[in-house]
């Protein structure tokens, strides 16, 4: 039975250094980091969670409302949102929301949640490639009051304001059944998100925040004035919205580098080292002596 | 009345078995507990479960809180996080560490959040150490060192949580090592009873699947590893083939686990399986620092890569540069010819002996 009921969905994404392709210009010879040679991704188990929730959005009606907290140009994976199935999204901007560690982050996610008003399911990726904690799902539910559901693989059923999950785990899986509102934290073996969308990529590319008017002015000097852009814009529901914290109602304490308990007391760049070493041509004699060696040493046979 | 500070694990178990990361873990409380002078307390949780109260406290415990309650025979986040959060509240630990396991992670956050206090995930170190914070020209003593890779694995973080109690981190399965279990250990057990409210109860599990691993990475003599390299199952298959003449397993990277090529309970690394074989052969691993951390205390390296600037070359004793697909089939080759020659051959019993007397 399908619940006839329409859904209301929060899906919480970030985007990431893309720290899964490292290249060797990113670390400088004196141990720094050149953090542009990182590209910006959509951090990909939050597109996990978003192919999630269209699938559910499908299949009971609702809406999907995509959150991104993080600078200006977050906005890229908004945009991503919108061309993927999502149907509203929110950029949460602010230089105090800057050096949140995961509890501040969750404050933030909570405030803006919170202003949105009406949610059934929050969901969100399982973790960020960039720290790989997988903490701020749950501090988010935790800070909502709501019941939380880690490593979903798959949603079973939706009905009577409960909803059934299989829960992937390392030692097996698990099924469970819970009360909406309920966030779900979903893993990446969960679906394949769907690739964006030709037609709604052409559609909703003049998406925009307003920090981002005047450089589409540039690119389309059709529209005279920044003030006619953005009148086009409001015109045809392509405007993204930039919420503050102000805008949310976060208190100075509670966010940024000053709502964060965890501090970083130092940064190491270790060169670790073998105790002793040697090269190894590949070639069939060298690795017989190493073998040779290997087994004298009982290391191996 | 001072209070007796205290340093908590929490001890996760299923089927009446202690699950080993919290063991290992009560003996590294146990370790900077004597150098702080507090006390290891281990919070189990469960049902019918007096009984391991004996094994926390006998591998570091002096005191273990036990709440058991038919609602807690299954973990579950709620009822849970609901004894760990009122008893933290209650008691305030300096340091509360948890294993890293699915539902560690899942525990940890849900009771940092209610604590407000810090949380720093898949530490591969915690020491004791003080902490100056210029902003308030003030020293703090005897923190907790949460010390973890951090950005991709580029750099290792030390994070200190200054003015929140408790500390919290989580730490991997295998990171530390299990201490030896001591009989003429004594401790307490003191009996907590839950304060449960009805919403704990919003989430029920309907049925269980265990999957009982048979990957045992944490505890083979030889490791042999894929990584991004190695791009073809096929070539993947050379390193089972290299792991069964060897009698080791087949581990991988998280690149070559995103790839498809092998399980994730077969990754080595900070996020995966911590290992310390006598030989670990890295083939197309590049060698990012998670990587390295769960893998750096193998007694013996083999690194394999055509980039001669790969990392992984950095803590490797044999340096390979070459294709993985063509050393491999090499090092099979010459440990093939070698048993032959032990089984065929008298006299390769000879090097045998060396070998002993050397």
């Amino acid at each position: 039975m399908i619940d006839p009921r329409p859904l209301d969905i929060v899906v919480l994404a970030k985007q990431v250094p893309d720290t899964h392709n490292v290249t060797g210009d990113v670390m400088t010879k004196d141990g720094t980091m050149n953090r542009n040679a990182l590209s910006a991704i959509f951090n990909p188990e939050d597109l996990n969670a978003l192919e999630m929730a269209v699938q559910i959005r499908e299949r009971h009606g609702g809406t999907v409302t995509v959150i991104t907290m993080g600078p200006p140009n977050a906005a890229n994976i908004l945009r991503e949102s919108l061309w993927r199935g999502a149907g509203r999204v929110i950029l949460l901007t602010d230089r105090r929301f800057a050096g949140a560690d995961t509890l501040a982050t969750s404050f933030a996610l909570q405030k803006a949640i919170e202003k949105i008003g009406r949610y059934d399911l929050v969901m969100a990726g399982r973790q960020a490639i960039d720290g790989d904690t997988a903490q701020v799902g749950p501090q988010t539910a935790e800070k909502l009051g709501i019941p939380q559901i880690t490593y979903a693989e798959s949603v079973l059923g939706i009905a009577d304001g409960r909803i059934t999950v299989e829960r992937a785990l390392d030692s097996g899986s698990e099924i469970v059944r819970c009360q909406m509102p309920c966030l779900l934290t979903v893993v990446g073996s969960a679906n394949t998100p769907r690739p964006p969308s030709v037609r709604r990529q052409m559609a909703l590319k003049l998406a925009a925040t307003p920090g981002e008017y005047a450089a589409l002015q540039k690119r389309w000097p059709e529209f005279e004035t920044v003030e006619a852009l953005d009148a086009y814009l409001g015109a045809h529901d392509l405007r993204i919205p930039v919420w503050t914290a102000d805008d949310i109602g976060a208190t100075a304490e509670t966010i940024g580098l000053a709502g964060s308990p965890t501090q970083v007391h130092k940064i190491n760049f270790v060169v670790l080292e073998s105790g002793e070493s040697r090269t190894v041509a590949p070639t069939p004699e060298a690795i017989a002596a190493m073998v040779a060696e290997l087994i004298h040493e009982y290391i191996v046979g | 009345m001072t209070e007796q500070k205290s340093i908590w694990v929490s001890i996760e178990q299923a089927d009446g078995r202690i699950a080993d990361v919290s063991l290992e873990l009560t003996g590294k409380a146990r370790d900077l507990a004597d150098q702080l002078g507090y006390e290891v307390v281990g919070l189990l949780c469960g049902h019918d479960v007096e009984e391991l109260a004996a094994e926390v406290i006998r591998h570091g415990a002096d005191r273990v809180l036990l709440a058991d309650h038919p609602e807690l025979a299954h973990y579950r986040t709620l009822p849970y996080a609901r004894v760990a959060i009122a008893e933290a509240r209650r008691r305030r630990p300096e340091i509360f560490l948890v294993g890293g396991t699915p539902n560690g992670r899942d525990f940890a956050p849900r009771v940092a959040s209610a604590l407000r206090c810090g949380l720093t995930a898949d530490c591969t170190d915690l020491q004791i150490g003080d902490y100056y914070l210029r902003r308030e020209d003030r020293t703090y003593t005897n923190l907790l060192y949460q010390i973890r890779p951090a950005f991709g694995g580029n750099l290792v973080a030390t994070i200190v949580n200054p003015n929140t109690r408790p500390q919290m981190a989580t730490v991997r399965e295998g990171v530390m090592r299990m201490p030896a279990a001591d009989a003429s250990r004594t401790g307490v057990v003191e009996r907590v009873t839950p304060a449960f409210e009805p919403g704990d109860f919003a989430l029920e599990v309907l049925s269980r699947q265990v999957r009982y691993s048979t990957v045992r990475l944490k505890d083979a003599a030889v490791i042999v590893s894929g990584g991004a390299g190695i791009s073809d199952p096929a070539e993947f298959e050379l390193l089972r083939d290299l792991a069964n003449l060897l009698g080791g397993e087949v581990g991988g990277s998280r690149a070559a686990v995103d790839a498809g090529m092998i399980g994730r309970e077969s990754q080595v690394g900070q996020t995966g399986t911590t290992v310390r074989p006598r030989l670990y052969i890295a083939a197309g691993i590049s060698g990012a620092i998670q990587h390295r951390a769960g893998m750096d205390q193998s007694s013996k390296i083999i690194a394999i890569n055509t980039d001669p600037n790969a990392p992984m070359f950095q803590i490797a004793h044999y340096r390979i540069v070459g294709d993985a697909a063509e050393v491999l089939p090499l090092i099979i080759k010459a440990l093939r010819e070698r048993s032959t020659d032990r089984a065929d051959a008298p006299g390769a019993a000879v090097g045998e002996d060396e070998g002993a007397a050397g």
